[in-house]
């Protein structure tokens, strides 16, 4: 089976983000003045292929992100698991 | 097909019947739309090659002239110099930050193509108003694409100009310059020949990105221009740096016939171009290049100008060998056809042949223009504009610091510090001084390089304006110590179907032919940009400047900035009144017009030797050219740069404002020890060049007669925040 | 002493880190090519050099970890050997945890190359025996990812082990937005030295501003490795 996984990469909300807080003014200048927390992440897709079970997939996953995907020193991430049509 | 064919191609009715009996036969889609952008102007230069014909480029040093991928000139010791400028400037202004980043990474290539080895690029830029918001979003994004490309792949951006003008509003300026060093055994050419040699497409896959890139550069911009951003590229200057190291090393095997970068126009641009070089033709099989895409057809393929690409013909028997060195760098290498004996350039696709044209009809049969030129009726009025009525300013001081702090004037800090001006270790002298200067490691020689051109002088008067940006190019490279070589020309005008813009560019070209001809500088190269026109109208012409110079020894290299106190401050050339077209009449008075400076071009040439021959006899602290700002401006520049101050004593019967603020040419500012003034007189004097004591360097203050009188550090502040305080509030 | 400067696809201060080695500080240096896994015991200090490997995708450093020669280099430290990374070559090393913390985004957004003051923090480390505790050196730094981070624990070991190797001089001359304005730090062993600024850019008097200051960094390391770690550091 083939899954189709989108991650999400974010610094941890107890880490200053530069380019939150640039976002955030910019928005701020363009008159939205009702917006706060701004943080910006990295969005990631992929395709796992020739699994199995979605429990495996996801493993494979968090194994992915504690390497390579995410800096777990700096940033948190979340995943979603969608098992592909065909 | 539609009933006009040629239109969706960019083509002229009559360009169409040529196509037809070239081929004694309608084209098909595929063929039609090579024609149309190898016979566009980005291409062709169908408009302006009758009139690039007029310049000089013949040199001893040269040892390639326009027409290849770059011009190459010798600088001894068995090495020579590529180098070339570029423009992408409607890339630009739909897309600032990929715009400007293609533009670095597509020169970038040209000087590799060459088998040089990059090592410094210099980036000339041109806005609108910089008080308006667009104008500030444009400028980031540029600066921050020549940043984001140019400081990855690890070349050096050593310098360039920024020039601020409301002409330049919706259609900015993005002239990218690259320099790179090799030695004479590795110099490449982009010819194809031997029949039977493989043709092969290396580096990047090819998608539909860019599709006829080339013909949108050679139209207007207008509204709708914003929707055509599929046109374009993204640039991969990580590719881009391992592309460069596995051509380079490619070169170095000797395994090669010829390499040429695919830029504009593509596959059909570097196929066709290398082959009417060699006298060869080509047979390239679509089915074989390396897609990124599905489904792409012989029209696309042929057409895309996806970035980091080469086309190169190996010796038959080599490929291997070239598949080795790029997978070793992780980039594809695949043989995609070969070169044949008909002089045809054949594309097969499934099997099927999918065109079949001359290559040489593509690359050299482009129709040539005489295009009708008429004297611009604006010029009478700004020529004739009577400046004797203008009032003095009341504090020069004030005056001064306006001009200091007009963007044009001020610190380049915020665009030079985002880009890394030090890779490489080989920056003599960093940004800001009159010219970059580099070490040529293992010699004792030096480069000097630098771009230059006052676009509003060449507004008010085209071919003085041109003949002063080759001259102020000079001078600004002698400044720094080296004889300047040759140039490359980055020609930026309006639309050349109008013949006030015509002949704008004519005259342009008249003034540059004949300032490099007395200045021994020939045109090695460059790149013809036209309509740069926006609804509200034409750029001002201007065509930059992009000169190399040479020094025998680094250790004469010389820098801007007062070094001691008690040194003598000396004006080599005369002050005049001409205060038309100068920086001071555009802040303080808001007016770009008048005369602009006169430029008696043996003068400029003896003034020039003198300031290096007294810089070779080792006397010479600091060198500046004196342009832009005039005089005040060139001693506080001088001033801040060293920290240190200078008391000036003038006698002069000039208008003040004329006195500090005129932009006569043909003038350097040096300072040198008091022992050594008489040695700079006796030079000036066999020279025939005027020479007159300024005052000394000392203090914390930039005196000038009771003119001005100001603390050097409230100087600095207000020049070197100018810009930065623009953009960031 | 033998100087090893490794090659990662994208690096691009890896020539610049040979001439010093090689030609200023006249020292045998190879250049190793990243997919070369290979004992590493012949040399005796192992660059880590500046530029974008992998074109800096995904985060600065982060791929570059995983190629073959990084486990050499691991092993290498791990024995005691000498590791400088420079620039990217810090955050090589940080990414793989050969030192701690993480590098973020600058403060301003923006990529600065200057030249900044920099306050030697600790002197006793191979790689600053030459220098004086608090002297200022000034050196350039080019990057845009040089916002060094470490949580308050972390932060609390770098200060108690003498971690910290060098400092940026104050708030005004941080050009990144740093914790504490560090700019390099060692490991608590002091044989692995991470720095944002590039002494390599700074060892002959010829180049940009004249100082040669980064050349005192170069020569603690030839100094610590002839003369042996008794008497420096």
């Amino acid at each position: 089976m083939n899954w189709k996984v989108e991650i999400k990469t974010m610094l941890k909300k107890s880490i200053l983000d530069p380019q939150g807080q640039a976002v955030e003014s910019g928005l701020d200048a363009l008159g939205y003045k009702n917006v706060s927390d701004v943080n910006v992440g990295k969005h990631m897709e992929l395709v796992v292929e020739d699994v199995e079970s979605k429990a495996e997939v996801e493993s494979q996953i968090e194994e992915m992100c504690e390497r390579l995907l995410a800096n777990p020193v700096i940033e948190d991430y979340t995943f979603q698991v969608e098992e592909m049509e065909g | 097909m539609a009933n006009k064919p040629w239109e969706n191609e960019g083509l002229t009715e009559a360009e169409y019947k040529m196509i037809v009996d070239i081929l004694g036969r309608k084209p098909n889609k595929t063929e039609l739309g090579m024609y149309g952008v190898m016979w566009s102007e980005h291409c062709s230069y169908k408009n302006s090659k009758k009139v690039l014909r007029n310049l000089p480029t013949e040199g001893a040093r040269v040892l390639q002239g326009p027409g290849e991928n770059a011009g190459i000139i010798d600088i001894g010791d068995e090495q020579a110099v590529s180098f070339k400028i570029e423009s992408h400037n409607h890339p630009s202004a739909i897309e600032p930050y990929q715009g400007a980043a293609t533009g670095v990474g597509g020169i970038i290539r040209d000087i590799f193509t060459m088998g040089a080895r990059p090592i410094a690029c210099l980036d000339s830029l041109r806005f609108g108003d910089l008080n308006n918001e667009r104008v500030q979003f444009l400028l980031e994004g540029v600066v921050e694409g020549i940043s984001g490309y140019g400081n990855c792949i690890g070349i050096p951006t050593v310098g360039g100009e920024v020039y601020f003008s409301e002409s330049y509003q919706e259609n900015p300026l993005v002239n990218a310059m690259c320099v790179g060093i090799m030695d004479h055994e590795d110099i490449s050419t982009g010819t194809a020949k031997g029949v039977g040699n493989p043709v092969m497409v290396v580096g990047a896959t090819t998608g539909r990105d860019g599709i006829q890139g080339a013909s949108f550069a050679s139209d207007e911009l207008t509204e709708d221009s914003e929707e055509d951003r599929p046109a374009v590229q993204v640039g991969d200057p990580f590719m881009e740096k391992l592309l460069l190291e596995a051509c380079l090393e490619l070169i170095k095997t000797g395994a090669l016939v010829g390499i040429q970068d695919m830029g504009a126009a593509g596959l059909t641009g570097s196929s066709c171009e290398m082959a009417s070089r060699g006298g060869a033709g080509i047979e390239l099989d679509i089915d074989l290049v390396p897609k990124r895409e599905t489904g792409m057809n012989s029209y696309e393929v042929m057409l895309s100008e996806s970035q980091e690409r080469m086309l190169v013909v190996p010796k038959k028997g080599k490929e291997e060998l070239v598949e080795e060195i790029f997978e070793k760098w992780g980039l594809n290498a695949a043989v995609v056809g070969k070169v044949t004996d008909d002089g045809m350039l054949r594309i097969l696709d499934e099997g099927e042949v999918a065109a079949e044209v001359p290559a040489r009809s593509l690359a050299d049969d482009a129709p040539e223009y005489d295009r009708e030129s008429e004297r611009p009726s604006y010029l009478d009025e700004v020529q004739s504009y009577d400046l004797s009525s203008l009032s003095e300013p009341e504090d020069y001081n004030e005056a001064l610091l306006e001009v200091l702090q007009s963007p044009n004037i001020a610190s380049k800090e915020w665009v030079y510090e985002q880009y890394d001006h030090m890779v490489r270790t080989n920056t003599v002298v960093l940004p800001g001084s009159d010219a970059a200067v580099l070490r040529v490691k293992g010699k004792e020689k030096g480069l000097a390089m630098t771009t230059d051109c006052n676009g509003r002088y060449c507004y008010l008067d085209p071919e003085t304006g041109g003949a002063i940006a080759v001259a102020e190019a000079a001078r600004n490279i002698v400044c720094s110590g080296a004889e300047p070589v040759a140039i490359t020309d980055g020609l930026n005008f309006g639309n050349p179907m109008k013949p006030e813009i015509f002949w704008q560019f004519e005259k342009c070209i008249d003034g540059i032919s004949e300032a490099c001809l007395s200045l021994g500088t020939p045109v090695t190269g460059g790149n013809v940009s036209f309509y740069n026109e926006s609804p509200s109208g034409a750029i001002y012409p201007t065509p930059i400047i992009g000169m190399v110079g040479l020094l025998e020894d680094i250790n004469q290299a010389t820098t801007s900035d007062f070094k001691d106190e008690g040194d003598v401050i000396l004006l080599l050339g005369e002050t005049k009144d001409e205060l038309g077209g100068s920086e001071y009449l555009n802040t303080v008075h808001d007016l770009e017009t008048g005369k602009v400076p006169e430029l008696d071009l043996d003068l400029e040439k003896r003034v020039q030797d003198t300031c290096l021959t007294v810089i070779k006899e080792g006397i010479v602290k600091s060198a500046h050219d004196c342009a832009d700002g005039g005089l005040a401006v060139t001693l506080a520049e001088s001033s801040i740069a060293g920290g240190l101050g200078a008391e000036v004593e003038i006698n002069s019967d000039m208008a003040p404002s004329s006195l500090l603020f005129s932009e006569s040419q043909s003038r350097i500012v040096i300072s040198v020890a008091k022992e050594d003034v008489e040695k700079v007189k006796n030079q000036a004097t066999e020279n025939e060049v005027s020479v007159t004591k300024l005052g000394r360097v000392n203090g914390d203050k930039l005196i000038i007669n009771d003119l001005v009188n100001m603390k050097i550090g409230e100087m600095k502040k207000r020049w070197k925040e100018s810009i930065r305080s623009k953009i960031e509030g | 002493m033998k100087f090893a400067v490794i090659t990662f696809p994208g690096s691009n201060c890896d020539q610049d880190c040979y001439h010093v080695a090689q030609e200023v500080l006249g020292q045998p240096t190879d250049m190793l090519w990243h997919k070369d896994a290979q004992d590493l015991s012949e040399y005796d200090c192992v660059i880590l050099p500046g530029g974008f490997s992998y074109g800096d995708y995904l985060r600065t450093g982060a791929i570059a970890r995983f190629s073959p020669i990084m486990n050499s280099v691991i092993d290498f430290a791990k024995n005691g050997g000498l590791v400088i990374g420079i620039c990217n070559g810090f955050q090589i090393l940080l990414e793989a945890g050969l030192l701690p913390g993480a590098m973020k985004i600058n403060d301003n957004l923006k990529f600065v190359c200057k030249y900044v003051n920099l306050e030697v923090v600790n002197a006793e480390t191979p790689f600053t025996n030459q220098c004086n505790k608090g002297e200022i050196l000034q050196v350039p730094v080019a990057h845009g990812e040089g916002n060094y981070h470490i949580d308050e624990d972390g932060l609390e070991d770098l200060i108690a082990n003498d971690q910290i190797v060098v400092r940026y001089e104050d708030e005004a001359e941080n050009p990144n937005g740093s914790v504490m304005n560090i700019a390099g730090i060692c490991n608590k062993e002091k044989n692995v030295f991470g720095l944002m600024p590039h002494p390599e850019r700074c060892s002959e008097s010829i180049l940009g501003n004249g100082t040669e200051d980064g050349y005192k960094i170069f020569a603690s390391i030839l100094e610590y490795v002839t003369k042996g770690s008794e008497q420096c550091g």
